[in-house]
C-alpha cells in the first residue's frame, strides 16, 4: 500500500511537509515516495495529503498505477484543450 | 502668494467638460463624476502618495513598487524561494518555466533560504539602487512558511538596510501575520480578485484547507474570508497593505469597483489592478479556454473608475518571481547560482556604499521636488486658456524620470496623459525593440507594427533619439515621433509638447490621423 510520484513532478515541495509518515524526499530529477513507509494517509486523513495539494494532474498515482487526479480534474480544462 | 503648481492639478477642480468619444475619455468622465477628484486619480504622478499620512510616506518613498516616482530611481529583487501553492487560479499553470516570460509566478530557479541569501547580497552589492526585496513565489510565499521566514530572518540580520516585502493569495495569511510582524516587514502585498464567492468560484478551481482540497464556491468563500480577515489583521498591526486584482473582463471586471470600495475601507493603501496575462501557449485554464485579457483603454477606465475610492497603482511590470533590477528591466542572467557563488560579499562594506548611493538619489529627489514646488505660472495660464482635450504620449526611458532611451532600444515605453488638468501617468506598453525585431515575431508582423500597435491612442513618442526608418510609419500611425527632449525629466518634456500642440491648435479636434483605440 504505496503511492507513487512519477515524472511530470515539477518539485514544488507541496507535498513534502504534509506527509505524516515522512515518506516523501528531496531527490532527482523530482521528488518521490518511499514505498515502505507511505501509508497513503490511512487512519490520519480521509485523503492522501500529497495527491490533496499536488498542483499537477497525473503527477501522484494510486497503489494500482492509476493517477489520483486524472487529467482535467484539478485545472478543468476540457481533455481535448489539454492533448492540443 | 502661494501658486498652485502644475504638478498640483488634482487640488482643482476640472475646470472644462471633457470631449466625448474617446476611451481613455470615458475615464476621465467617470472620475469627474465623482466629488471633485481624489488625490490618486488625477493630477501628476506625484499624487499617488499625496493623500497619504507623512509616516506611510516615508515608508514607500524609495519603495519601486509602491511610489510611482521611486520606480524610476530605486530597484527591487524577488528570490524564488517558495513554489508550493495552497490554492489553483485559472490565469497560472503551475508547469510553467520559461526565461522569455515576464510575468508572475514564472521562475527558471528556485533557490533555498541559504542561496537567496547569498544572491540578494550580491545583488545588492551590484546595484546599489536595489531597496527592496521581496518574496512572491513561484506558489505562494506563506505556502512555504519555512523556507520564507528562514529567507528573512537571516536578511533581516545581515542586511537591515533591505525592505522585506512579501506578495500572498491570503488564504495562509491570518495564521502568519504573528510571524510577519517579527521580521519587520512592513509591506503585505494581498491578491485579492473578488470578495463575492460565486465570482470567485469562476477563478479559483481549489484550495488545500485543513487537510483538504476543497472545490468550488465553498473554496472561494474560505478563500475571500481569509484575505479579508489577513487584511484586517496587517491593518491593526501597522503593516502597510497594497491589494492586487487581476482585471478579468467578464468575470470580475465590474466587481473590482466594489472590491476597491471594500478594501480601501479596511485600510489597504494602494490598489493595483493588474490585466489578466493570458495566452494559448501559455498552457493555463484562461488561455486554453479562450478568456482574453483586457484592452489598455478597459484597464484604464477601469484603473480611473477605482481611483474615485482608492489611492492606484498604475506603474507594476507583473514582474517574474525571481526579477531583479529596476522595474521594467530583468537582470536575473546577472545573478544565476554559479555566478553568485563566485562572489565574495562585505556586506559591511557594501552597506557604506550603499548608504552613499541612496543619499545622493534623496538629495537628486529632493532638489526636483524643491524645483517643481516653485510656481509655473506660464504653464498654468497657457493651459487654462481654452479647453483643451487629453492627449496620449508614450516616452522612452532607462530609468532616473528623463527622456534617456532610443526608440529602438525601447522594451517598453511609459504612457502619460496631458490635459487641462496637468500631466498624470497611465501605465506602460511591452512591446519588442524595434533595433532587436528582426524574424523573431510571428505572424509577418514586425517589431515595428508591434510597437505601433501597442501605442494605440498616442499621439506623440518621446524618446532620446529616433532613427529615419521608423518615422515614416510612425507619423502615418498618427504618433509623431519627437527626439528633441533628449534628457529632459519625462512631465515637463510632456507639458512642453502639449503646449506646442495647443499653440498649433491640434487640442481642439481630434486629429484626422490619429488611430482609432484598439
Amino acid at each position: 500500500m504505496a503511492l507513487e510520484i512519477i515524472e511530470s513532478c515539477v518539485n514544488c515541495y507541496a507535498c513534502e511537509p504534509l506527509c505524516q509518515s515522512k515518506a516523501i524526499y528531496e531527490a532527482k530529477p523530482h521528488f518521490l515516495i518511499d514505498a515502505s513507509k507511505c501509508t497513503e494517509c490511512a487512519g490520519d486523513f480521509a485523503d492522501p495529503q500529497c495527491a490533496s495539494i499536488c498542483p499537477i494532474e497525473g503527477a501522484i498515482l494510486d497503489e494500482s498505477g492509476v493517477a489520483i487526479n486524472p487529467p482535467g480534474s484539478l485545472t478543468g480544462i476540457p481533455v481535448q484543450k489539454l492533448a492540443a | 502668494m502661494q501658486l498652485p503648481v502644475i504638478n498640483n492639478a488634482a487640488s482643482f477642480p476640472h475646470p472644462n467638460p471633457l470631449p466625448e468619444g474617446e476611451g481613455a475619455n470615458e475615464a476621465l468622465r467617470a472620475t469627474s463624476k465623482s466629488s471633485g477628484c481624489s488625490a490618486g486619480s488625477c493630477g501628476s504622478t506625484d499624487d499617488q502618495m499625496s493623500h497619504l499620512p507623512d509616516h506611510i510616506r516615508d515608508k514607500v518613498k524609495n519603495h519601486p513598487c509602491y511610489s510611482e516616482e521611486a520606480h524610476h530611481y530605486f530597484a527591487r529583487m524577488h528570490v524564488a524561494v517558495a513554489p508550493a501553492c495552497n490554492i489553483q487560479c485559472n490565469y497560472c499553470n503551475r508547469k510553467y518555466d520559461c526565461s522569455n516570460e515576464s510575468r508572475p509566478g514564472v521562475v527558471s530557479e528556485v533557490l533555498n533560504p541559504k542561496q537567496a541569501v547569498k544572491k540578494v547580497l550580491a545583488v545588492a552589492a551590484t546595484i546599489p539602487q536595489m531597496t527592496v526585496l521581496g518574496i512572491a513565489g513561484p506558489g505562494d510565499a506563506l505556502a512555504n512558511p519555512a523556507r520564507t521566514f528562514a529567507t528573512f530572518g537571516a536578511l533581516a540580520e545581515q542586511a537591515p538596510d533591505i525592505k522585506l516585502c512579501v506578495s500572498t493569495n491570503g488564504l495562509a495569511l491570518p495564521e502568519n501575520v504573528e510571524e510577519l510582524a517579527k521580521y519587520n516587514i512592513d509591506h503585505v502585498t494581498i491578491t485579492i480578485n473578488c470578495v463575492d464567492p460565486d465570482v470567485g468560484a469562476q477563478i479559483y478551481p481549489w484550495i488545500f484547507w485543513n487537510n483538504k482540497r476543497i472545490k468550488g464556491r465553498e473554496a472561494a468563500e474560505i478563500l475571500i474570508a481569509q484575505q479579508q480577515k489577513g487584511l484586517e489583521m496587517l491593518v491593526a498591526k501597522g503593516i502597510l497593505v497594497k491589494v492586487n486584482s487581476v482585471m478579468i473582463p467578464g468575470i470580475n471586471d465590474k466587481h473590482l469597483e466594489e472590491v476597491s470600495k471594500i478594501v480601501k475601507a479596511k485600510g489597504a493603501f494602494l490598489h493595483n489592478v493588474m490585466p489578466l496575462i493570458s495566452e494559448e501557449e501559455h498552457g493555463t485554464y484562461y488561455g486554453l479556454t479562450g478568456q482574453r485579457g483586457p484592452t489598455h483603454e478597459e484597464l484604464q477606465a477601469l484603473q480611473d473608475a477605482c481611483a474615485g475610492d482608492m489611492n492606484m497603482m498604475r506603474h507594476c511590470r507583473q514582474c517574474r518571481a525571481d526579477a531583479v533590477g529596476l522595474l521594467g528591466e530583468d537582470r536575473g542572467a546577472e545573478f544565476t547560482l554559479d555566478k553568485i557563488e563566485a562572489m565574495d560579499i562585505d556586506y559591511a562594506a557594501v552597506m557604506k556604499m550603499r548608504a552613499e548611493v541612496h543619499a545622493a538619489i534623496n538629495e537628486e529627489l529632493e532638489s526636483k521636488h524643491k524645483a517643481k514646488a516653485a510656481p509655473k505660472l506660464v504653464s498654468i495660464e497657457g493651459l487654462k486658456k481654452a479647453a483643451t482635450r487629453p492627449v496620449l504620449m508614450a516616452v522612452a526611458t532607462k530609468g532616473g524620470g528623463v527622456i534617456n532611451e532610443h526608440f529602438g532600444h525601447a522594451g517598453e515605453f511609459l504612457i502619460y496623459e496631458a490635459s487641462g488638468e496637468g500631466v498624470r501617468f497611465i501605465g506602460h506598453r511591452k512591446t519588442i525593440p524595434y533595433c532587436e525585431g528582426g524574424d523573431t515575431c510571428g505572424d509577418g508582423e514586425s517589431a515595428l507594427d508591434v510597437t505601433i500597435r501597442e501605442l494605440a491612442g498616442c499621439e506623440v513618442v518621446l524618446c532620446s533619439k529616433v532613427g529615419y526608418e521608423p518615422w515614416g510609419p510612425l507619423e502615418a500611425a498618427g504618433i509623431q515621433p519627437n527626439g528633441e527632449h533628449a534628457m529632459e525629466p519625462i512631465e515637463d518634456a510632456v507639458l512642453k509638447v502639449y503646449e506646442e500642440m495647443r499653440a498649433a491648435g491640434k487640442l481642439e479636434a481630434k486629429p484626422e490621423t490619429a488611430q482609432k483605440a484598439a
